[in-house]
């Protein structure tokens, strides 16, 4: 298993990001894309993701992945159970993983409130419990601390540490510190940015 | 995909959406009289063609819906990292809004045609038009959609868009109210759909695509 960059450069509105971007990471390991605002640490999470193409270099991964966007992707009139439940069906997993995962973010009570009643890191968890609930192998996480309080980012700490620790692979990309022990990190300098 | 087209379809009825569409339609076809004036015999000859018109126009309202929502929301990234190919998200999106859109339209027909006091024979041939033709502009509403997803002021490009590809479905879907010679315009209005169905799902997965970069 394992998610690797090969000198991956990357393009946005006809101006070079970053390029020359190599790493790769086997079961059990976790990177962190640092650096400032802009430089193109979500193009790096999507590009890994697939949605979006590099402009050189090649990425391959070799398992299934769950993917922690900006965006929550859950209709706001349905509660967050049904929410969780439509994304586990495409993945395969069942009620009782949907209820683990939001128990293991702590939202556990909130599985009957419609989304649009949550506050903004309550939506950032669920997201979460949904990557969590995937049970694909690769997570690729864009800014996964925005949003949180203290309590719920060492939850998200400690989700990190035990995917790891069952071998899966972690990509996070975040302006925040976050304790994860041992991560590779991967500072984005573009040219211009400097 | 069932749960994919139903989610769809639930999203098409909830929140007044398919109300919305049969009540502008309605309005549409109300207004003619108004503008024609109320010559019973005027309005039963134009009656059958004000119904397709009206029904183009109410086809266009949800279009902003459709799509666009689910690109802003990144559905269609958490899709696209599953695998799920666009193309087939555009298919199930023309399903669900066929669905979503086409019973109630052809429902609120009947109650217009009694408005425009149309004949029985007219009506039916209205009702099997619009059963062949709506697909086709149900297809041709998502490749619009998608189209015009993440825009300002989409609305307006859908209805430039939109618009000028239905008009074969509606010169068709008219030219069917003809006793004698609508047999012809069935099969022509069949085909039209049919291309429109088969090619919007591939349009609307392209540009979904485009729309994600």
């Amino acid at each position: 298993m394992s998610l690797a960059f090969r000198r991956v450069a990357c393009d946005r509105g006809g101006r070079r990001l970053f390029d020359d971007v190599s790493f790769a990471l086997a079961a059990g390991e976790a990177a962190v894309v640092a650096g400032p605002n802009g430089v193109g640490k979500s193009s790096l999470i999507r590009i890994a993701a697939g949605l979006l193409p590099p402009a050189e270099g090649e990425v391959t991964a070799t398992e299934r992945i769950a993917l922690l966007a900006e965006a929550a992707a859950l209709d706001a009139e349905r509660t967050v159970r049904e929410g969780l439940a439509f994304w586990a069906a495409l993945d395969g997993a069942d009620g009782v993983t949907v209820a683990q995962a939001l128990d293991a973010v702590g939202l556990a009570a909130l599985a009957g409130v419609p989304v649009r009643m949550l506050s903004t890191g309550q939506r950032r968890r669920v997201a979460m419990a949904r990557v969590v609930a995937s049970g694909a192998p690769i997570w690729l996480l864009d800014e996964p601390g925005n949003g949180l309080d203290s309590a719920s980012v060492g939850r998200l700490e400690a989700l990190i540490a035990r995917h790891r620790d069952g071998g899966g692979i972690v990509l996070a990309a975040t302006h925040l510190p976050l304790a994860i022990p041992g991560a590779q990190t991967i500072v984005l300098s573009g040219e211009e940015a400097a | 995909m069932l749960a994919l087209t139903l989610r769809d379809v639930r999203r098409g009825y909830a929140g007044g959406g398919a109300a919305l569409v049969v009540a502008f339609f309605l309005l549409v076809a109300v207004l003619f009289p108004f503008a024609i004036g109320p010559d019973a015999a005027v309005l039963a000859r134009v009656g059958g063609g004000v119904i397709w018109a009206a029904a183009l126009l109410a086809a266009l309202l949800p279009v902003e819906r459709l799509v666009g929502p689910d690109l802003e929301s990144g559905v269609l990234d958490q899709l696209r990292v599953r695998g799920v190919s666009l193309a087939l998200v555009a298919a199930c999106k023309v399903v669900a809004h066929w669905v979503a859109f086409a019973p109630p339209l052809m429902l609120a027909a009947v109650i217009a045609a009694g408005l425009l006091d149309l004949s029985g024979a007219t009506l039916l041939r209205v009702e099997i038009g619009l059963a062949i033709g709506t697909p086709g502009l149900a297809a041709l509403a998502v490749a619009t959609g998608a189209l015009v997803a993440g825009l300002r002021g989409g609305s307006a490009v859908a209805g430039l868009v939109m618009l000028p590809l239905a008009v074969p479905l509606l010169i068709f879907g008219a030219g069917a109210l003809d006793p004698v010679g609508g047999a012809g315009a069935f099969k022509l209005l069949g085909a039209v759909s049919l291309v429109l169905v088969a090619g919007a799902p591939f349009v609307a997965g392209a540009a979904m695509r485009a729309g994600m970069e």
